[in-house]
């Protein structure tokens, strides 16, 4: 296990330095000049060179990239080009509004993916089974753009039970901000809870057909204690890499939500820093989505180990 | 007096599938009485699984018994509720199944999956339970039961996890105990352990056992009575003496005439195999089932299905024409004439001093001290094989003799050694071989499934040696096609078909007319009848003798199977880690002195004749790892007959009993053949007279 992790760690080491290569040669070729972005579009020439020099502009690209990623590494992310303020605090606060987002989404759509799935694997192929996958296929297939406006109509316009904006204050406590959370949690939770589902339904299933289920069956033991002994520990094994792989994208890959719902999560600040041609915080934030990817993929798999013991316990 | 404790009666299990209701099994009726084990034998699609699953009634979603009575003691099984079955299942019926591995759940620890039992039936609190269950695996002779009841499946061997579902249905101590052909994955060595451990535990606890198998052998060694089961329906119930010695019907008369026997072999007999197969249940025929197989057959037998009819006491038959039968007397093989004491030919295979290690990969291993730990799966086997000749290669799975199989096709590259094909040395690797090299050597696998392409036509995996390694013509090729099926007895329509539309024996005579299609001067199969039923495997044998004969080819037969492979061989190598330990003509392989390992092997066998009495010599443990190779003879760690401290330090010098036998081990000859006696072969002759 210590020499699984230490190989992983490495690896995820090497694939965020290869990536803040990518990162940073794509944003040297996107259109646009740095200088002019700061200064406008009414700038004199000499303006533009002194700020160029001043920003170390016409150094190689080597050295600016090691610059760049040096001071990445120390924690000086640098400051926005359009706000002026430092990048650093920025993005983790929004990181912060999205874990927010995360917690909720999961603690919604986690138990009930795998309740609904456990439920359609039991009546595999009876009307339970077929209500349940059809229902959950429609809502992966919709795009958030249309459930999180139907919620909205439905919920917040019409019934007027949740707001129907959900533009926080960025300060705001957890407390604060829940109101605004459960609608864009549950637009997120319809489609994770059809991903969720269909896997706890096939990996119960193809548990159910086990040996060992029989012979559990056959030991006479309540039919409850198979199921949630024998059955959900080895069956849930698959689902649970699922929901840590999906920490990644709940974090980072909400942006329609977020957008839908003017909520102040990571995924706005990307599209923000793409439309404004905000080049260091589009690095800074494309660099810790990486990370954060590397690092639940990585969770997912410690977690499988922990719990399935043909990894755990050596033979 | 041992009471009754299951009685069905007239049991009809019925599926419902794409072509309607089906019948599976039919009018069965089965009494088992307390402390008697009742050998259940049948081959597959017979339905003796269904029949199990119909007696627990845990039949699958799609089948229901359509007919009978189920009683366990005074309970009729039929009247509980799902419910109260759960009261009885692991209570008062356990059951164990085939694959030990697949049985036991890989997430919770082995003693909690005993402990649970006695939790939930005798109500025993936590501690309780968790003693009972050490209790239990010491009863299963499981050495460090402590140790054991904290381990995951994975870290089990299979004889070990067998052990343990034993334990598992024993706790109860049930009225019954169903066993699925519980030996069946397992190694011969293992399965004999096995099967002690199952006929002490049960005369101890009085239980009645339902045993269901394949294989005679094993009935033979461990049933007191048997019932025959054929496409459904008994044939014949009896005693074990009743049925396999005084044999009332066709079928189980054909059955043991497929078993090859250990005294003789294919220079003696041809195996007598059921032609035919097995009706399916939709396409019965109309008159007794078996009668479109049968040798006695008269009209009477197609037109009218008699029920089980008492001959003498306990001995039942569904034949009408038992009379004939008792006068044909013990005859099951038929007598070949005797062929001339072969000139063995010149030498077409040598294969010297073969190495293969396979390094162990994974883990941060280059970065440990002990740089070279590698898995010394063949490490220096030499062999030779000459012209229309036989090597048969025996051993426990995981001794190395598959890889070194493969060493020779050169689908595995060896590390050492030279493998001189009719005088040519031969490349390690056979993608360098020569073509014509290729064209020489050809090999059977175990699986036909997995080496048939399901998508092609089975007369194109035929023809494609054909086109690939001969330059002839497409009609010639056709030509040709036809002939091969027709000398491996398939009918010339089936050319067209596809696997999938083949029975597995079938899909095997395919593999074998591939391998010939070139021609081959030396023929490598590896278990190639293993998985199939006896009655095919008879069959496929006598096909390999009668090519062998009409073709002159070599064959390299490799087995786990010592009758199949007594049966087929000139010469036997012993395999066990790696390396050969006896080698001699099948004659002088199997008759004392021989090596330690050989007489374990012989001792482990299972025989269909309850007149011979094996001695029990039983091997410790498993297979020890390839990575860890024992010092010194490297069976010192499991042998019965071990010296001393010799065994442990020093590797045992090859000995010569007369020309053609040798065997490497540290005790002499002559006191082997002292410790050995008459062996096993000479006791059946003894037996006989």
């Amino acid at each position: 296990m210590t020499n699984f992790l230490l190989r992983r760690i490495g690896f995820i080491l090497i694939t965020l330095i290869l990536t803040s290569i990518i990162i940073f040669s794509i944003t040297q070729l996107l259109p646009g000049d740095v200088a002019r972005v700061i200064l406008g579009r009414f700038a004199t020439e000499q303006a533009l060179d002194n700020l160029r020099q001043e920003l170390g502009l016409y150094r190689p690209l080597h050295v600016q990239y090691l610059d760049w990623a040096g001071g990445f590494i120390r924690g000086d992310w640098g400051d926005s080009l359009v706000s002026r303020m430092p990048i650093r605090p920025m993005v983790m606060q929004r990181l912060g509004n999205s874990a927010m987002l995360a917690g909720v989404a999961l603690l919604i759509y986690v138990p009930l993916g795998i309740i609904l799935g456990v439920i359609a694997a039991l009546k595999k192929d009876k009307p339970p089974d077929q209500l349940i996958t059809g229902i959950s296929m429609a809502f992966v297939g919709l795009p958030e753009f249309v459930t999180g406006l139907l919620l909205i109509t439905f919920l917040a316009i019409g019934l007027e039970w949740f707001p129907a904006n959900s533009s926080i204050d960025p300060e705001s406590t957890f407390r604060e901000a829940l109101p605004y959370l459960i609608l864009p949690a549950i637009t997120v939770s319809l489609t994770g809870l059809g991903y969720i589902a269909r896997m706890t339904r096939s990996g119960t299933i193809d548990v159910l057909r086990t040996d060992y289920i029989r012979a559990a069956d056959l030991k006479g033991l309540p039919a409850g204690q198979v199921l949630f002994k024998h059955v959900l520990r080895n069956s849930l094994l698959p689902t649970v890499t699922v929901v840590a792989m999906g920490i990644g994208w709940l974090l980072a890959g909400l942006i329609v939500t977020e957008a839908v719902f003017g909520y102040p999560g990571l995924g706005r600040l990307i599209v923000f820093s793409i439309q404004r041609q905000d080049l260091p915080l589009l690095q800074a934030c494309s660099m810790i989505i990486v990370a954060i990817y590397s690092i639940s993929n990585l969770a997912a798999d410690i977690i499988y180990g922990l719990l399935n013991p043909r990894i755990r316990v050596g033979s | 007096m041992p009471k009754k404790v299951l009685d069905a009666r007239n049991l009809t299990v019925t599926y419902k599938t794409e072509k309607g209701l089906l019948d599976t099994v039919r009018n069965v009726s089965l009494q088992i009485c307390s402390g008697e084990i009742y050998g259940l034998v049948g081959e597959s699609g017979s339905g003796k699984s269904t029949l199990a699953r119909a007696i627990v009634r845990y039949l699958p979603e799609n089948g229901f018994l359509k007919e009978g009575k189920i009683y366990l003691g005074d309970t009729d099984l039929l009247n509980l509720s799902k419910a109260e079955m759960r009261r009885v299942w692991g209570k008062r019926v356990t059951m164990v199944h085939q694959d030990p591995n697949a049985a036991i759940n890989p997430s919770v620890m082995i003693g909690e999956q005993v402990a649970e039992v006695a939790r939930t039936h005798l109500k025993l609190s936590k501690k309780e339970a968790r003693n009972k269950a050490l209790d239990m695996l010491t009863k299963v002779r499981i050495a460090d039961p402590e140790v054991v009841a904290r381990r995951y499946a994975h870290q089990l061997s299979g004889g070990m996890l067998q052990r343990v579902l034993v334990a598992i249905a024993m706790a109860t101590n049930p009225e019954l105990l169903i066993m699925d052909e519980p030996t069946t994955a397992l190694d011969v060595t293992t399965e004999a352990v096995i099967l002690d451990l199952i006929g002490d535990l049960m005369r101890e606890n009085d239980t009645a056992v339902l045993y269901i198998t394949h294989n005679l052998g094993v009935v033979a060694r461990v049933c007191s009575r048997v019932g025959v089961l054929y496409a459904g329906e008994i044939m014949e119930e009896g005693s074990i003496g009743q049925v396999f010695k005084d044999t009332l019907h066709p079928y189980t008369r054909g059955l043991l005439g497929c078993v090859p026997r250990v005294n003789v072999n294919k220079k003696d007999i041809s195996l007598k195999a059921i032609p035919g197969f097995i009706p399916r249940p939709d396409q019965l025929p109309p008159g007794c089932i078996f009668a479109p197989r049968c040798e006695l057959a008269e009209e009477a037998c197609r037109v009218e299905r008699l029920p089980l009819k008492e001959i003498d006491y306990g001995h039942l038959t569904a034949c009408r024409r038992n009379e004939e039968l008792k006068r044909y007397g013990e005859v099951v093989a038929d007598m070949r004439e005797a062929r001339s004491e072969t000139e063995y030919g010149e030498l077409v295979l040598e294969a010297r001093n073969i190495k293969k290690y396979f390094p162990v990969v994974g883990g941060l291993s280059m970065f440990e001290k002990n740089r070279k730990r590698e898995v010394k799966a063949v490490d220096d086997i030499t062999i030779r094989v000459r012209r229309s000749f036989t090597m048969g290669i025996v051993g426990e799975s995981g001794c190395g003799k598959t890889t070194f199989a493969r060493c020779i096709m050169g689908l595995e590259e060896a590390n050492a050694g030279e493998i001189e094909l009719e005088g040519e040395l031969l490349p390690y690797s056979v993608a360098r071989r020569p073509r014509d090299m290729l064209r020489k050597m050809q090999m059977v696998f175990q699986n036909p499934d997995a080496s048939l392409n399901p998508q092609h036509p089975v007369g194109e995996a035929v023809a494609r040696p054909l086109k690939l390694l001969s330059s002839v013509n497409k009609e010639a090729i056709q030509e040709r096609v036809k002939e091969l099926f027709a000398a491996v007895n398939l009918p010339e329509d089936y050319i067209y078909r596809l696997p999938h539309e083949l029975s597995g024996g079938e899909k095997q005579r395919v593999a074998i007319a591939r391998a010939f299609a070139a021609n081959p001067t030396l023929m490598i199969c590896d278990e190639p009848i293993s998985s199939l039923d006896v009655s095919v495997q008879a069959s496929l044998m006598n096909l390999l003798v009668d090519l062998q004969e009409s073709k002159g080819t070599s064959y390299l037969f490799i087995s786990h199977d010592l009758s199949a492979v007594r049966h087929l061989s000139d010469w036997i190598a012993v395999v066990y880690l790696g390396r050969l330990w006896e080698i001699g003509s099948a004659e002088d392989v199997f008759v004392p002195p021989y090596h330690p390992y050989t007489e374990a092997l012989l001792s482990a066998l299972p025989i269909p004749d309850p007149d011979i009495k094996q001695e029990s010599i039983r091997l410790k443990g498993s297979v020890p790892s390839a990575m860890n190779i024992p010092s010194g003879c490297r069976f010192h760690t499991r042998c019965p007959r071990k010296l001393g401290a010799i065994c442990e330090k020093e590797e045992p010098p090859w000995q010569c009993i007369g020309y053609y036998h040798q065997l490497c081990c540290h005790i002499p000859v002559e006191d082997l053949q002292a410790l050995q006696g008459e062996g096993l072969l000479k006791k059946e002759r003894g037996a006989e007279q």
